[in-house]
């Protein structure tokens, strides 16, 4: 009993000192939301994976027969490798129209650069859902193009390649997911040294070597947070694909909204949701690998 | 000559890609007063008709109203744990600190179908019945890295002998956060309030798939877009819920860099 007070006035000694302590107490409350409602889930929908549906219920003998389907059917495997390649395009297409943006933002915005900022990051925080709808009434068989175009008397009938296709999804995502690459490729510009490219100036360097051999390389980590932040997410975009993208622009989280809505296999759909991530994960490990050579390279 | 005229080159480039940017959203707002069910040129003339029949939609009211809630909810519960957890990560040293935080920062690398469907799952294992309390759930899980990263910024930004004075004066370590933490990072908490709001007011895919039967505005204008004659409506909710959030975005960082010296601002992200 003594020995019980003694120890618990130790313990609120070692908490009032240690400062490690006392910041993860203050952490813990933030930490057990995030661990029951991601960590949990994400167990569980793995869990899961290995089950099976039987009629309206799950049978819970471990399979490997979901991952079975989802990797073996060819429908399957023609969306995994249909949305990495439209996500990898996205991704290229953004960072490489961001990158001038963001480079205009860091050296030559001076004292506007606040205002320059706010413009750019107000799409990012304004609604997904609308935004790849004004696409739909944009690319749209009777949409804005295509009646702007009939009337003014350019083309004779509407342009039919222009809505439900990859290209209308390619096109939709690359807008909608701008504001995210300008960010991270401007904070790594930001924090470029000004002084080396002063010194590479004074060496005798061009504008365009001092970019290839300073500022590129520098800026590399900022593209690859950029590509990254872009690419894991756009893999599994739901609302783009299924607002403009046709039969022919289906993508992975299609399928996989499907098995939890319509068809009610939830097993496939975790499976194939663990698949697509698993796929994501390796595409950007090996991007972020061949980046990282890259930057070796030209240094 | 050469200086300037490539500068100029990457301005007009910078107004190209602003342009890009904005326009597509703004066929929205001027197809709203567009007097004609159909979104095509030409244009057939002003009206507000559209405006007054959304106005008039009682589904729509009630969906706006879960969805202030479940955004009002959302914004106080995460801002309180993003509070937390950046006080503990600026001012503490917290072992495996930059783990923890990158933990955190996890819901924005996954797409949100995969964090919708996990959540279902474990809400239908644990027979928790889907509802708008699941729905402030999965916001809260996608908001937190933001009220994290907004108040970290701010707390970071003061100077922590300040707290270190008060405790050393004799208040405790609950009243120094209240005289000195907390007005400090007033600027950042609102900020954090509004910006969270907006995420979770805008947010669609997550309340999908646990609202259950409850709508939240996003999943109104979801089951609109099915009916063609519906559209016009949809333009004119569209274009405010647009308005109200690019104001709410301008307030939160403005408020955000309130007494930030002029060279030192910065936007959420930046």
């Amino acid at each position: 009993m003594a020995e019980g007070v003694a120890l618990g006035a130790r313990l609120r000694r070692f908490y009032r000192r240690s400062e490690g302590a006392r910041g993860l107490a203050l952490l813990s409350p933030t930490m057990a939301i995030m661990v029951t409602a991601l960590a949990a889930p994400l167990g569980l929908l793995a869990l899961y994976s290995f089950w099976s549906q039987a009629g309206y219920g799950v049978d819970t003998t471990p399979t490997l027969a979901q991952y079975a389907i989802a990797v073996g059917r060819p429908t399957y495997r023609a969306l995994f490798y249909r949305s990495l390649e439209i996500s990898a395009t996205v991704t290229l297409v953004t960072v490489l129209l961001a990158y001038p943006m963001a480079y205009f933002v860091a050296f030559r915005t001076g004292r506007s650069k606040f205002i320059w900022l706010i413009l750019l990051t107000i799409p990012f925080w304004t609604s997904y859902l609308l935004r790849v709808f004004a696409w739909k009434l944009i690319l749209g068989y009777n949409g804005v193009i295509n009646s702007g175009l009939l009337s003014l008397g350019l083309i004779g009938q509407p342009l039919e390649f222009l809505l439900y296709n990859p290209f209308a999804v390619v096109v939709t995502l690359a807008h909608a997911w701008a504001p995210f690459a300008i960010l991270p490729i401007y904070v790594s510009l930001e924090k470029i040294d000004r002084s080396l490219l002063e010194a590479a100036a004074d060496l005798g360097d061009g504008p365009i070597r001092r970019f290839l051999r300073i500022t590129l390389p520098l800026s590399l980590p900022g593209v690859i947070g950029a590509a990254v932040l872009i690419f894991v997410p756009t893999t599994g975009d739901y609302v783009t694909p299924a607002l403009v993208g046709g039969s022919g622009g289906v993508m992975i989280s299609n399928v996989i909204e499907e098995q939890f809505d319509k068809v009610a296999n939830w097993p496939l759909g975790a499976a194939l949701a663990i698949a697509s991530m698993a796929a994501v994960g390796v595409a950007t490990l090996l991007f972020v690998g061949a980046m990282r050579a890259a930057a070796r390279s030209i240094r | 000559m050469r200086k300037s005229g490539r500068g100029f080159g990457l301005l007009l480039y910078a107004l190209f890609y602003l342009a890009l940017l904005y326009v597509p959203v703004l066929f929205l707002p001027l197809f709203s007063f567009n007097d004609s069910v159909f979104i095509a040129f030409p244009l057939h003339g002003f009206t507000t008709r559209w405006y007054a029949q959304m106005l008039a939609d009682g589904a729509m009211l009630h969906a706006l109203g879960n969805s202030l809630k479940v955004g009002a909810i959302t914004a106080t519960v995460s801002t309180v744990l993003g509070l937390l957890a950046a006080k503990a990560l600026t001012r503490y040293r917290v072992p495996g600190g930059d783990a923890l935080l990158g933990f955190t920062s996890l819901p924005l690398f996954i797409p949100d179908i995969v964090l919708g469907i996990s959540l279902l799952i474990l809400l239908n294992l644990a027979g928790i019945p889907m509802s708008l309390l699941t729905v402030v759930a999965g916001h809260c899980l996608i908001c937190v890295p933001f009220a994290i990263t907004v108040l970290m910024s701010r707390l970071d930004g003061f100077d922590k002998s300040l707290e270190e004075a008060s405790l050393d004066l004799g208040e405790t370590g609950w009243m120094t956060f209240w005289r000195v933490t907390f007005p400090l990072a007033l600027p950042g908490i609102v900020s954090s309030l509004l910006l969270t709001f907006i995420v979770s007011f805008d947010e669609f895919l997550i309340a999908y798939f646990l609202a259950g039967s409850e709508a939240t505005l996003p999943i109104y204008i979801w089951g609109q877009l099915r009916f063609p004659y519906k559209l016009p409506a949809v333009l004119a909710l569209g274009a405010l819920i647009l308005l109200a959030s690019a104001a709410l975005v301008v307030i939160a960082e403005w408020v955000r860099n309130i007494g930030v010296k002029d060279g030192k601002r910065a936007v959420v992200g930046a």
